[in-house]
């Protein structure tokens, strides 16, 4: 549906954009992972039209959208700070994309209400912006952006100032709203966890590259290089020459035992997992993800127990980076 | 927002259609352009008489004292704001008539005109009006202090009078430069330094303008606060006090200082270069007419040159012309003015 | 960035800023290079008049102490209005404006009045006056900046253990620094070329640099002086502008800004009574003038409507032209300084903002001088044409427009016109939908801002305008210009009548404003 091809963006001097390939099929949401200034929002301004590509080209459909400028692309595009017009309401804001299509009043009222009721937002048709809150702004400035169906929506980190658990309310609503209404998006954010819970397949942008593409299962238990295994948050990253071996914590299990290899130096509890780090006598140090009911405690001798199947070899992490071909999208 | 556009779109128009039919550009030969100082002033009937009788529209430039209206003049030489230019007095003649401002003129009526107001033998320009600048008393305030009212110059420099007199600054002010003329032709070269130097260590009060001094410092002026009671202005100021009274009086509360007139004539040239030199003509003409000459004391304080012209009761009651004021040759003020202002300034002001 | 369509984008880009640019360059440097070439070469006479020197360093000082004298007395007023919410406090920010917007003539003569006998002439009735004019500026730049400080710094210092006068030095002062250099720099401009009321109230021999040029210029005829003079006196302005809009530029990056609901709020205990004082004397001080002219007037406001020799109308008519005038020179106003507004708030605030007020630093006499040597013959054959006269108030209005729209549009955030852009809105919906309604405010603001500072014109106009069509400053003048009680009375009801106007305009302004817009 969506196709960048070998896109190049400079600004100011430094590649922005070294030459980014990326296709979105109909329906699906590429999540673009990367840290900041790896060049996400401009990637989302070239494919928007707010950004002149230096090089390469973006296609919609079977439409190449050189030239073609950004209120004619039928691209939307929700900012990280919502950018809602702050002098009208909410009703005004979610029916300006509808008011420049032309929409007869009475049908363009009929669609505010149908996305508000859909973004949870149903009867707030007059309050003013200001009078919003965190939450509520960002459904509005999502009504906003689908009320003139684009064919694909654009979302740059939208989450981002969120509290913690509205943020995660609102992942797992955005995802089931995009596949109940069939909606072609890309989703730009440099939190693993967010991208890995909304995308259908996971884009790695480092430093202007795409360097990975992959469903998020298929990113964690193969990720590219050591890079990604890091930025991804994978632990018990071994480097030795030029590759890494990668550990998946989840395959690493300690077991209590006077006679162990190991100390557990430190546990900590997020949710339902706990990660806890254990020093060997030897002073290397390995992480192991617990699931279990009784972990054991910093301080404990255990003994450490590796699954085969957790641990990947992968290139080690290279210094300048060359995009790799979309090979790895293949959808498992 | 829109409100506040639309207002103004309308008051706009309004503009354009009141000031849209006064014209532009310059003089078309339907108007006759007067170039003046702001204490120029005629009676409505009195235009409208002139406009029907001639079929011209007058229109008038105004602004600034003589003095800068005459500068105004010189500045626009050859190619003039207006046709006719009125307002230049026997103290500035000269220079008017050294760069060649105006075109010689002789009108009717000139006849009906005492020669001792013809300055100009070319008749470049016309005498139009006459009239005194002397200093004025407040009466009130010299019979509560019991103390007499100064008759002549030289009393002003008698302790008696110290700080009690406010002039202007012949710098700055046409009445100002008058009075020190008048002290000049009083007291001659050698003496008329030494007068001031007296009058300044009787603590005179010196400021820029007739509106300052007559309206502010001077005690006689209605609503004025002033505390001086001897103040430089015209010798028809009494009248003008008794007809713009708040209440009827009657007795004029000021009061003339005879021996300290010098002579004012004001006189009206055509400006070379006049796009309508013929209504400009006419214009002349009509200033010398008993009409406008019996208009003149209402609208400017000042009196009519032509002879016989009927005066307003207030001006034959209080109003004063003086049987021998002080004067001196346009052409020696001429020479000297410039030199003479130096001269004041450092002794008066430094 | 908008790929599409470049040549549109350009064209209207060059005309934002070549349109202003024109208009300037012929009613404003054409004039005055004119005049200033007659001037300069007319030959003899010193290159700079004797006592140059003397002149300067008055009008730097006068102009200095002015200031000072303003900030300390604005600055109470710019704390009770910045920072409280209170029942009439818009009222209050129109009613500042007052003396800001009325003829200094006017404002010189009440002054004249009301100082006690011995000093209504001289340096402590010019620095009275001064503050009296200028403490609109500092109220309204301080005040407005105070209004959007978060309060929140100052809760930090509190909580660390600094008292009140610790936290205003440390916190609050470094926060306004940026404010109150722009008003000082405002302040210290208009006082420098402080022109009627150093004439009026000055006294004998007191002259500045503006009222030396009038001198030279208007009543000694010596046009090179005045010229040179002038030169010295743009010169000076310019700098103190470059300067000022220097300081101005840094006071964007400054601190977080809050908006005003947050910030403002009822004073409480002992602030009320603060409050209620500064705002009584503050009261006092600046209705005093304007209570001695309705006094003057009284009595003779039925005069209005008579014929005068004074006047070739009756006075009440004279009314009508200055609104008429004002509001075309105000239309002129908010398109020039609305299209200058546009092509500089593309840019990031510099230099070129403080140039904007040049036209306020030329001498208005040498300017009325260069429109009569300057548009005398075709195809410039204007000068008795009716429409210079607001040609020439819009010279002094535009600059405010610019002033007061800049900011505003710069406030726009531009990812408003992106988003607007992606839900399909073509650059001019955009601009109707986004940059119009919320930089209107800031037009409307403009705008009867731009009217009252045209009505009170008096320096240029004075030069252009015809007797048949007097505006009000001409007419009060012309009156207190005469002897008599009634005359003088008349004079005091016109002044009266103008500043009723420009206070309505004032009032309709911060009508549509809603308080808000920060500066100027």
């Amino acid at each position: 549906m969506l196709s960048v091809r070998d896109a190049r963006v400079v600004l100011g001097g430094h590649e922005a954009l070294a030459g980014v390939d990326l296709e979105v099929e109909r329906g699906t949401i590429v999540a673009v992972l990367g840290p900041s200034g790896s060049g996400k929002s401009t990637l989302l301004r070239a494919i928007a039209g707010l950004q002149r590509l230096d090089r390469g080209s973006v296609t919609l459909g079977d439409r190449p959208l050189a030239g073609v400028p950004p209120h004619r692309r039928g691209i939307g595009l929700m900012f990280q700070d919502d950018a809602l017009f702050p002098h009208r309401d909410v009703a005004a804001n979610v029916s300006f994309g509808l008011r420049m299509q032309h929409v007869a009043r009475t049908a363009a009222a009929a669609r505010v209400a149908e996305l508000l009721d859909l973004v949870g937002l149903d009867g707030r048709e007059h309050r003013t912006v200001g009078s919003l809150s965190g939450g509520e702004r960002k459904r509005v400035a999502l009504a906003r952006a689908l009320a003139p169906a684009p064919r694909v929506l654009l979302l740059d980190e939208p989450l981002g100032a969120l509290d913690r658990p509205l943020h995660d309310r609102l992942v797992v609503e955005l995802r089931e709203l995009f596949d109940e209404i069939r909606q072609t998006a890309v989703y730009v954010t440099h939190d693993v966890a967010e991208a890995f819970a909304i995308g259908t397949r996971v884009a790695v942008l480092r430093e202007g590259s795409i360097v990975q593409v992959a469903t998020p299962e298929r990113l964690w238990a193969a990720p590219g290089d050591a890079w990604v295994a890091r930025f991804i948050g994978l632990a018990n990253i071994d480097e030795r020459g030029g590759t890494a071996f990668v550990t998946r914590p989840e395959g690493v299990v300690f077991r209590p035992d006077p006679r162990g290899d190991a100390v557990v130096s430190s546990s900590q509890r997020d949710g339902p997992v706990v990660t806890l780090r254990a020093r060997y006598d030897d002073g290397r140090e390995i992480v192991s993800a617990h699931t279990g009911l009784a972990p054991p405690a910093p301080g404990a001798r255990v003994l450490v127990e590796i699954d085969a199947a957790a641990v990947t070899e992968v290139p080690a992490a290279a210094a300048a980076v060359a995009p790799l071909p979309s090979a790895d999208a293949a959808i498992d | 927002m829109k409100l506040a556009l639309a207002s103004l779109a309308s008051l706009a128009s309004l503009a354009l259609l009141a000031a849209g039919c006064g014209g532009s550009g310059e003089t078309t030969p339907k108007e006759v352009v007067l170039v003046t100082h702001d204490s120029f002033a005629v009676s409505k009937p009195v235009k409208a008489a002139f406009e029907r009788e001639t079929g011209l529209q007058l229109r008038i430039l105004q602004g600034g004292d003589a003095g800068e209206a005459l500068n105004r003049a010189l500045l626009t030489k050859g190619d003039p704001q207006g046709d006719v230019f009125f307002g230049v007095d026997n103290n500035l003649l000269s220079r008017a008539l050294d760069e060649g401002l105006f075109e010689p003129y002789k009108p009717a009526g000139l006849d009906t005109v005492p020669a001792q107001y013809v300055l100009d033998p070319e008749h470049r320009v016309t005498p139009v009006d006459h009239g005194d600048v002397c200093l004025n008393t407040d009466t009130g305030w010299f019979a509560k202090h019991g103390l007499p009212a100064p008759r002549t110059l030289g009393e002003l420099t008698a302790p008696s009078y110290r700080g009690l007199l406010v002039v202007e600054n012949p710098a700055t002010s046409t009445p100002g430069l008058a009075f020190m003329l008048a002290t000049v032709a009083r007291y001659g070269e050698s003496g008329w330094t030494g007068y001031w130097r007296k009058l300044r260590a009787n603590r005179v009060l010196v400021v820029d303008g007739w509106e300052a001094a007559y309206t502010a410092e001077f005690s006689g002026a209605s609503g004025s606060k002033g505390k001086r009671p001897i103040v430089v202005s015209y010798a028809t100021s009494p009248a003008a006090e008794v007809i713009f009274a708040s209440k009827p009086l009657a007795h004029a509360p000021t009061a003339v200082v005879a021996d300290s007139c010098f002579k004012q004539v004001e006189l009206a040239g055509i400006l070379k270069g006049a796009r309508n030199g013929k209504g400009a003509r006419k214009l002349i003409d009509f200033m010398l007419t008993e009409r406008f000459q019996a208009d003149v004391p209402g609208s400017m304080f000042v009196l009519p040159v032509r002879v016989g012209t009927p005066l307003p009761d207030a001006f034959t009651k209080y109003a004063v012309s003086s049987a021998h004021p002080l004067e001196l040759p346009p052409a020696d003020i001429g020479a000297n003015r410039d030199r003479w202002i130096e001269e004041w300034t450092r002794v008066v002001l430094r | 960035m908008d790929p599409g369509r470049p040549a549109l984008r350009r064209g209207w880009d060059v005309a934002t800023a070549a349109i202003p640019a024109a208009f300037v360059a012929l009613f404003f440097a054409f004039p005055l290079l004119a005049i200033l070439e007659r001037g300069l070469t007319s030959a003899e006479g010193p290159w700079l008049p004797a006592g140059t020197g003397g002149l300067l360093w008055f009008t730097i000082w006068q102009a200095a102490a002015s200031t000072v004298l303003t900030l300390a007395a604005g600055l109470p007023l710019a704390w009770a209005i910045g920072r409280f919410r209170f029942r009439g406090r818009s009222l209050a920010r129109a009613l500042v404006l007052v003396p800001f917007v009325l003829p200094t003539v006017v404002v010189a003569t009440a002054f004249l009045a009301l100082l006690p006998a011995g000093y209504e002439r001289g340096i402590w009735a010019i620095l009275a006056a001064h503050v009296f004019f200028n403490i609109a500026v500092v109220t309204r730049i301080v005040g407005g900046a105070w209004a959007t400080i978060d309060p929140a710094s100052a809760e930090a210092a509190a909580v660390l253990g600094a008292g009140p006068w610790r936290r205003a030095r440390e916190v609050t002062l470094p926060q306004l620094a940026p404010a109150l250099s722009a008003a000082a720099a405002l302040t210290f401009l208009f006082c420098f070329t402080s022109f009627g009321v150093i004439l009026i109230l000055g006294g004998a021999g007191r002259a500045t640099l503006e009222t030396e040029i009038y001198n030279r210029a208007a009543r000694l005829f010596d046009l090179q002086a005045a010229a040179v003079l002038s030169l010295l006196q743009l010169g000076a302005v310019a700098v103190v502008l470059a300067v000022a809009s220097v300081l101005e530029a840094r006071a964007g990056a400054a601190s977080t800004l809050a908006d005003e609901d947050v910030v403002l709020r009822r004073p409480a205990g002992r602030e009320r009574i603060a409050v209620v004082t500064v705002l009584a004397v503050s009261a006092l001080v600046l209705v005093l003038p304007l209570a001695v002219l309705v006094h003057r007037s009284l009595g003779t406001w039925g005069a209005l409507f008579h014929e005068t020799p004074a006047l070739l109308v009756e006075p009440w008519q004279a009314a009508v032209y200055s609104v008429a005038f004002a509001s075309v020179a105000a239309l002129i106003a908010l398109a020039v300084g609305g299209l200058a507004a546009l092509a500089l708030a593309k840019r990031p605030p510099g230099a070129a903002d403080g140039f904007v007020l040049l036209p306020l630093g030329a001498s208005a006499v040498m300017l009325g001088f260069g429109f009569l040597i300057a548009f005398d013959e075709p195809p410039l054959d204007f000068r008795s044409s009716w429409w210079l006269v607001p040609v020439a108030q819009s010279l002094v209005a535009a600059p405010f427009v610019v002033r007061i729209v800049v900011p505003a549009l710069r406030s726009i955030d531009p990812q408003l016109r992106e988003v607007a852009a992606t839900l399909g809105a073509s650059p001019a919906h955009a601009w109707r939908e986004v940059d119009l309604p919320l930089a209107g405010r800031a037009f409307a603001v403009a705008a009867g801002f731009a009217f009252a500072v045209a009505l009170g014109e008096f320096g240029a106009t004075v030069f252009v305008a015809r007797a048949e069509q007097p505006t009000l400053p001409v007419a009060i003048f012309r009156f207190l210009g005469r002897p008599g009680a009634e005359n003088q009375g008349v004079a005091a009801a016109l002044a009266v009548v103008l500043a009723g106007i420009a206070v309505g305009a004032a009032l309709a302004a911060e009508r549509v404003a809603d308080g808000r817009g920060r500066s100027l």
